[in-house]
């Protein structure tokens, strides 16, 4: 059997004491919600916090609160499944609810949280392996080593963004709650995001993630396609999410954002540009595509061929925005 | 026996008999090898080399001897008895005593207090390594015949060259009309049984040693620990768990279970191990990755008239069951489509990978694979629908091949009428639109080797029954149930000859303190061999009850019927006893009842160096036609539905035999579509995807409907004439599929797994085909010849070799 | 003997280890399969091992041990988890059923018996966490639809069965529950006839 190291655990009811007792901890402690992300590592001995920090016993961490027209407040230890039964989730940020529909298998959904999801380890198939393979190739720059084998010349670690929630979070402009011992601060999901493999998060070790805020609903159009192997278990190795605000029969805004082929999620801001003030039409996605795909820069360090992979982007956000589709498509798609 | 061959008179055997096991199993109450816990016990965890092949030059074990709660630390030193499968590959130790052969080979073990302390204590073993040049390819081990893996072998890195012809290929392929030749490659994978293995050694107060483990072969477990512990047999009892699925996978004799047997008898306490995923991955014994080259001369008409096999395969560290997997890979080809001619060269290299070894279809998967797209082809090419080309060119029953094997029934006809009617096979076969395809391919497997993995002539299997006075049966037999339904089987059998239910048999089975031997669960020997053996001791004891009988209700013995839990006149079956009351009255006549049956297959008809592999007592035989769709755009490959028809001989437990092909059919898919067992050659020898997540096993989502035709055409030689099933639905799936993406979008796929990469690949190449460009050059041996049946052949080699040259 | 094994006699000065370990369990009142039960657990072990080890209920397996395989799914407030990614202190007191907790006092659940008649458990292995993922579905879904079988069990490898076996014992299963007298097909239990 593989077995956690040793940690002594906090159970902390309130947010407050949560951060008062991360702040004290220091960078020996880590917080954890769900721990489908975490604890595999830790067996792996990826990380070895001194202290662990539940967060399950802070209810004001948890929840769907709003409406379409307002926007929506997520708890981020709101757990996935519960997120997925979320009749304002599934109905009016379809793009969401598929993203987290995708997301491993039923099982894990049971227990991974939103939050632990945003927050997901980069992931490497250098990185993620057991302590002892690890130590076959001594080790990696992400965790005990100094290369990157994935790209030995790289001076950065090359590891994926994995989560399926974030690229859509970034494409609806959702905002993030931060809160520290030293106060609160909000900043928009995409600057969350670091192109780093090691440093991926802006958040701060002794910040904990409090909310997450949907703008409103309202005339946005949402969807997510996620490339993989097999249709559960497997972590996405390309993600596209497109959200789409019509004026009519026209597009007013547009946001795609790629998942999975970097460090960090990438808007492709070319693609967006090109389809707004444009019908959405088979002419103009092609477009979009072609714009969009040269920015999936794939490495060798997830399931499938790098080369592939980057074609099927042009694929897949051509998939994303015809199911997207225009106002009064079939339906399914958002408001 | 007085059974129509159509299976009328059978009571039990043809039934949908709940697994004997089966509510266990869903109550959570069977013990598998993890879930045994002993007073006291220790755990086990072993260090692992993280090179690919190097040298030891010194193991420090220092600062793990003397951590808290490490009771021993064992190096290679302590076990320096060599062991391996078969008597020809005595290759591997328990540790590595001076040379490591792949990342993953287990170099020291320590047995600690629980597994924390155990885990820190192996990572704190200190070894010391000079590296040595890895081969990762099979093109590398041809090439490089130094530094080599191993000190035995036919040369360098090649462990076993072979060179057989049957007949004169270069007449045959003179006499043809046309010669084809394709290149084709099978991808290695692994059998990934859910259950990681795992077993616990226990020594008595007397020295007498037990080993619990997830075994498929405690038979030759207990042979290997008796070697290397150096220990009589008599002192060593071997208990096989349950397996938590097998394949192949646990078939031979582990380093780890000799490694806690010999900590438990330093210590004089039980100790456990239990592998992790990764270490499962370590211990493979997997699919052996296989290039080949096929070359076929064919009539107008499709019938062969020469064929020339040659096959690559890539063996890992070890030998393991390799030399057998390497005859393997040329022994069936003869044994569905009669060929006239036949010649076979295969090899099989070291490289610093895991080893490979047996998984389910043992060596013929990957040949199979090619024959039947290369009929494909040659189909298309002669213009002749490839079901119509394979009906017209089957093997006829009761026959010799070319190379000897001796065939009993053959139901392939009916296999390939039924996938052939079931899929509407003639409206759809080059009449889909773009992107849809459908495709075929057939297939064969053994029941079991006609010889022995060492060599003996004892039987291969043993049962003994006890009756008890109250009517219960007690069977026992070495067989170990690996998921397959082999006790099930076993009571059916009994069940079926005493009249009896089969619920009221208790099975004990795979202990070698307990059970009669039985080799074990592996090349689909088991209904065969065991059933026969079940039959006979069951025989015995009914003889001895219609004896008993037959006096009390003065009948003759003739006249006593079993059935029903009933023992009665047949011409008045009013006049009965309950089966109870027949033991009591032959246990009064005779004494204790217990009776032992046994069978060892038929002599083999081929007398050949080399002809140990390919004989069996009975060939099964499937078809498949799978129904796909490929998305040109993104060469995406979705299996709709998968037709499977499979002649069992006969079908001893229906909902287990469609049980069994649908598996069978899963795992085909797997290594048809996706798995891999792949390495980093690049960056030490490491494996590519040693996890559940990484290595790719198909999801509920990807599986498809399956249709199950059941075909029975009774084998002389199997019991109530069945034939094996666990095997042989597996071996036709890559083929069908890879034919049916031909017939989607015209491209040929000529490797598994076929990965919407490939098929991309291929549809942008001028040839509109994706597959290994060639062979390497290798000089192979002059040909053991011998002469076919239709030459006159004896079986036997010929006398006079003509030099190889003049042979070109 | 080797001279790097160690005699042990008693709970000598060189039983550090165990001392540390029982330094620093935890005691935990579980609620599993109806039962209260008290442990005593080290606070990194997971509900995997203390179900296994502590509490002797083996009936949940483990696979990979990281959450891939869904082989040591329990049910854990009426919902399947993976017991090999819960800290077992984070399960006080929350509802958890094991495989052995399907049955109703002697009679098995009529997925176990389904299951076993079918042989959707071919190895077994994988068949508890099956088990448990479907008693959940079925609690939510009296009658699923094959894909929704597809989907509530895609969590689970099975290697043996191909699943096919395993989705018609679960539809066996959920019929029975509203007609004891439900039959499999015939082409379950005997394939296709032409």
């Amino acid at each position: 059997m593989m077995r956690l190291p040793r940690f002594r655990y906090h159970a902390p009811a309130t947010l407050g004491e949560a951060a008062a007792i991360l702040q004290g901890e220091g960078s020996q402690a880590m917080v954890v919600a769900g721990g489908t992300d975490l604890y595999p590592n830790m067996k792996r001995r990826h990380q070895t916090p001194k202290t662990l920090i539940g967060l399950r016993k802070i209810d004001a961490l948890r929840g769907v609160k709003g409406s379409p027209a307002r926007g929506l407040w997520i708890g981020p230890a709101t757990i996935l499944t519960d997120l997925e039964e979320s009749a304002l989730v599934r109905e009016h940020y379809p793009g969401l609810y598929e993203a987290i529909h995708s997301i491993s298998t039923p099982i894990l959904r049971n227990m991974g949280t939103i939050g632990g999801n945003i927050c997901l380890d980069t992931r490497c198939n250098y990185y993620n392996q057991n302590y002892e393979w690890r130590r076959a190739i001594n080790f990696c720059m992400k965790c005990d080593g100094d290369t990157c084998w994935v790209a030995p010349g790289s001076d950065v670690c090359l590891a994926v963004s994995s989560s399926d929630t974030a690229p859509i979070l970034c494409a609806f402009g959702a905002r993030i709650q931060l809160v520290s011992k030293k106060g609160t601060r909000t900043i928009e999901a995409k600057d969350l995001y670091r192109r780093d493999g090691i440093d991926y998060l802006t958040k701060r070790s002794d910040e904990i993630l409090a909310g997450i805020t949907l703008p409103p609903a309202a005339r946005w159009r949402s969807s997510y396609r996620k490339l993989r192997r097999r249709e559960a278990f497997d972590f996405p190795v390309l993600g596209v999410a497109a959200c789409v605000r019509f004026d009519g029969e026209i597009v007013a805004e547009a946001r795609l954002w790629l998942g999975a082929v970097s460090m960090a999620p990438v808007e492709a801001a070319e693609a967006q540009a090109a389809l707004v003030g444009r019908r959405l039409t088979e002419e103009t996605i092609e477009e979009a595509a072609r714009l969009a795909y040269p920015l999936a820069k794939p490495v060798d360090n997830t399931d499938f061929g790098l080369r592939w992979r980057k074609e099927m982007t042009r694929h897949f956000v051509r998939e994303a925005l015809l199911e997207v589709g225009p106002p009064g498509s079939p339906s399914g798609r958002g408001n | 026996m007085a059974v129509g061959s159509d299976g009328r008179g059978l009571r039990v055997v043809g039934k949908p008999v709940r697994k004997v096991d089966g509510l266990s199993k869903c109550a959570g109450v069977t013990l598998f090898a993890d879930d045994i816990v002993l007073p006291r016990m220790l755990f086990c965890k072993l260090h692992r080399a993280p090179v690919p092949h190097a040298r030891i030059v010194r193991v420090d074990i220092s600062k793990a001897a003397r951590m808290p709660g490490v009771m021993a630390v064992l190096t290679g030193k302590d076990l320096p008895i060599p062991f391996g499968i078969l008597p020809v590959s005595q290759d591997e130790h328990a540790l590595c005593l001076d040379k490591v052969r792949f990342v993953g080979d287990p170099v020291a073990a320590v047995a600690a207090v629980d597994e924390d302390t155990a885990f820190d204590a192996m990572n704190a073993i200190e070894v010391e390594y000079e590296p040595l040049d890895a081969m990762m390819s099979i093109e590398e081990a041809i090439r490089k015949p130094s530094p080599r893996i191993h000190e035995y072998g036919d040369e360098g890195n090649i462990h076993k060259k072979i060179a057989l012809e049957f007949g004169d290929v270069e007449r045959g392929f003179h006499d043809a009309d046309q010669v084809f030749e394709d290149t084709f490659y099978y991808e290695g994978s692994t059998h990934l049984p859910m259950e990681q293995h795992a077993a616990v050694a226990a020594v008595d107060p007397d020295g007498k040693l037990t080993v619990w483990s997830s075994t498929q072969t405690p038979h030759y477990v207990h042979r290997a620990l008796a070697k290397v512990l150096n220990m009589p047999p008599a002192r060593i009892r071997v208990i096989a768990c349950p397996n938590g699925g097998g394949f192949g996978g646990k078939s031979d004799p582990f380093n780890h279970e000799i490694v806690v047997a010999k900590l438990s008898l330093l210590i004089g306490r039980p100790v456990k191990v239990t592998l992790t995923r990764e270490e499962v991955f370590y211990c493979h014994r997997g699919r052996h990755p296989v290039l080949m080259q096929i070359k076929t001369g064919v009539t107008r008409d499709g019938a062969i008239k020469a064929m020339h096999f040659k096959s690559y395969l890539d063996g890992g560290g070890y030998g393991s069951y390799g030399v057998a997997s390497t005859y393997y890979t040329g022994a069936l080809q003869t044994v569905t489509y009669p060929v006239e001619n036949y010649k076979f060269d295969g090899l099989r290299c070291f490289t610093n990978k895991p080893p490979c070894g047996p998984k389910r279809g043992h060596g013929t998967p990957q040949p199979r694979f090619a024959l039947e797209v290369h009929l494909d082809k040659i189909a298309e090419r002669l213009g002749i629908d490839p079901a119509a080309l394979r009906l017209g060119h089957l093997v006829p029953p009761q026959s010799l091949t070319a190379n000897y094997l001796r065939v009993g029934s053959m139901g392939l006809a009916k296999c390939i009428d039924a996938v052939v009617e079931g899929s509407g096979w003639k409206q759809k076969f080059r009449h889909l639109p773009s992107g849809k395809g459908i495709g075929l391919a057939c297939s064969s497997y053994i029941c079991g080797a006609g010889l022995p993995i060492y060599w003996n002539n004892m039987p291969h299997t043993g049962v003994q029954l006890k009756l008890d006075r109250g009517g219960g049966v007690a069977v026992f037999c070495g067989e170990i149930d690996i998921g397959q339904g082999s006790d099930t089987v076993l009571a059916q059998v009994v069940a079926e000859v005493l009249g009896i239910d089969p619920y009221d048999i208790r099975i004990v089975f795979g202990d070698t303190d307990l059970t009669p031997v039985d080799l074990g669960s592996y090349s689909s020997r088991v209904t065969l061999m065991m059933g026969n053996a079940a039959i006979q001791a069951a025989e015995r004891a009914r003889e001895l009850l219609a004896t008993a009988v037959s006096e009390k209700l003065g009948i003759p013995a003739e006249r006593v019927g079993f059935g029903g839990g009933q023992v009665f006149d047949v011409e008045g079956p009013e006049r009965a006893l309950s089966f109870a009351d027949a033991v009591v009255a032959a246990e009064a006549r005779f004494g204790t009842i217990g009776t032992v049956g046994s069978y060892t297959p038929p002599p083999s008809a081929a007398r050949y160096k080399g002809s140990g592999v390919g004989p069996s007592p009975a060939y099964s035989y499937s078809a498949a036609v799978v129904e796909l769709d490929v998305d040109p755009r993104t060469g995406w490959v979705r299996v709709d539905r998968v037709h499977l028809a499979h002649d069992v001989g006969r079908c001893i437990n229906p909902v287990l035999v469609v049980g069994q092909v649908e598996g069978s059919v899963y795992m085909g898919l797997g290594e048809a579509l996706m798995e891999e067992q792949v390495f980093r050659a690049n960056r030490g020898g490491v494996h590519r995807q040693p996890s559940l997540l990484e290595y790719k096993s198909p999801t509920t989502m990807e599986m498809p409907d399956v249709v199950t035709y059941i075909i029975e055409d009774p084998d002389p030689n199997g019991p109530f004439g069945a034939k094996e099933v666990g095997q042989g639905p597996l071996l036709p799936i890559a083929p069908a599929v890879v034919n049916a993406v031909y017939d989607a979008v015209g491209v040929r796929i000529d490797e598994v797994p076929v990965t919407p990469e490939k098929i991309l690949k291929a549809l942008d190449s001028p040839a509109k085909r994706f597959g290994p460009k060639g062979v390497p050059e290798v000089r192979w041996p002059d040909p053991i010849r011998v002469p076919t049946p239709w030459e006159g052949g004896t079986g036997r080699a010929a006398a006079d070799r003509r030099p190889a040259e003049a042979r070109r | 003997m080797p001279q790097n094994v160690k005699r042990r006699r008693g709970r000598g000065r060189d039983s550090a280890a165990a001392s540390h370990s029982s330094r620093s369990k935890v005691h935990l009142r579980l609620r599993v399969n109806g039962e209260e039960q008290e442990v005593a657990c080290a606070p990194h072990s997971t509900l995997l091992e203390v179900l296994r080890e502590d509490l002797r209920l083996t009936g949940t397996k483990h696979g990979c041990e990281l959450g891939e395989c869904g082989t040591c799914t329990v049910l854990l407030d009426g919902r399947p988890q993976l017991s090999c990614l819960l800290l077992t202190l984070e399960c006080e007191g929350r509802p958890i059923v094991t495989v052995e907790g399907l049955a109703e006092g002697p009679r098995p659940h009529p997925l176990q018996i389904a299951f076993a008649e079918l042989g959707a458990a071919q190895c077994g292995y994988c068949t508890p966490g099956i088990l448990c993922a479907a008693r959940s579905l079925l609690d939510a879904r009296p009658s699923p639809t094959r894909q929704e079988i597809r989907e509530a069990l895609s969590g689970n490898l099975c290697r043996c069965t191909g699943y096919l076996k395993i989705f018609e014992a679960v539809e066996l299963a959920a019929r029975r529950m509203k007609d004891p007298a439900a039959q499999p097909s015939e082409e379950t239990l005997h394939g296709r006839r032409l």
